[in-house]
């Protein structure tokens, strides 16, 4: 491991030894860092992976309700039923820290209950209603589902970043500075040894 | 802060999905997706996005995954679920940890 280029006096031994000790307390404290988000990420991705097989199961049920209704109208009629939506929902958005890795948090508003259908009844059969009304309930699980995904992913990048820094300092920073120390030690020991011996001679 | 929904896509998927208080942005390829979502991803806090087209917009997504918002969620188009969800999310676990821990 290459050493630092530094004069090998007392006053660098001195900033390194200062280094070190920081460097050191970094490393341990990122590491920490490193293992509680890595357990956080293993329990959010386990629900983020219950919740998309639940949510994509769900989907399937209500596209296939959505399927049926449209199989017995023709298509311009089921487009036409349902191109004005009868209502909007909204998203309250905030974050939410996760060790420090911000992570979106959404409220629905106005949403996640069966509210009036786009249509009029005589426009489509009832299977729409099903289609419709599954589709309602199903869109907090969905928001949910949205949330904790990019949570996953974003911790994930965290946790790669954290992970190159927790490197970096034990492979790269600790050993070179460890070495500096030893030699800058070693140039001291040995001036003093030359400083003696001459000492001895002159007398 | 309040922020809007939207559903991208082709077809019933993002029709039901209107029906139920979301605003669809209809697409009809990817070109046509990755334009939508350029346009929206200003003004919408979660947007849906056909699987089909998350596919082959990857690279492309890759840009929302820096901030919180806004959230784009890659959802099973009418023909079913492809498997996409799922694979990404264990290759977001290989990445994250080295090994895969969910399926094994």
């Amino acid at each position: 491991m290459a050493r630092l280029n530094v004069n090998p006096t007392r006053m660098e031994l001195k900033k390194l030894k200062a280094r070190l000790a920081t460097a050191v307390r970094g490393h341990k404290l990122l590491k920490d860092k490193s293992d509680e988000m890595i357990r956080r990420f293993t329990v959010i991705a386990r629900e983020n992976l219950a919740l998309r097989r639940e949510v994509e199961a769900e989907l399937a049920d209500v596209m296939k309700s959505y399927a049926a209704a449209r199989s017995v109208t023709p298509s311009y009629a089921a487009q036409t039923a349902f191109v004005l939506p009868a209502f909007t929902v909204g998203a309250e958005c905030s974050t939410e820290s996760i060790m420090g890795v911000e992570t979106p948090s959404i409220e629905i508003i106005g949403g996640g209950k069966v509210a009036e259908f786009p249509y009029a009844f005589y426009e489509i059969t009832s299977e729409a209603d099903y289609s419709a009304a599954r589709a309602s309930e199903l869109l907090p699980k969905l928001i949910k589902l949205a949330c904790v995904e990019k949570s996953v992913r974003l911790l994930a990048d965290e946790i790669e970043r954290n992970k190159r820094r927790v490197n970096a300092l034990e492979y790269v920073m600790i050993p070179q500075l460890e070495e500096t120390i030893k030699y800058i030690r070693s140039k001291l020991d040995e001036n003093e040894r030359a400083a003696v011996v001459r000492l001895m001679k002159v007398k | 802060m309040t922020g809007k929904i939207a559903a991208v896509g082709n077809g019933d998927c993002i029709t039901v999905l209107r029906s139920a208080g979301v605003d669809a942005f209809p697409a009809e390829d990817e070109k046509k997706a990755r334009d939508v979502l350029r346009k929206i991803a200003a003004d919408y806090a979660v947007i849906f996005l056909d699987e089909s087209y998350a596919v082959s917009l990857a690279g492309f997504l890759k840009r929302f995954d820096e901030q919180p918002y806004p959230v784009v969620l890659p959802i099973p188009a009418a023909g079913g679920s492809a498997g996409y969800g799922e694979k990404f999310l264990r290759e977001t676990c290989e990445r994250a940890l080295g090994v895969d821990i969910l399926f094994k």
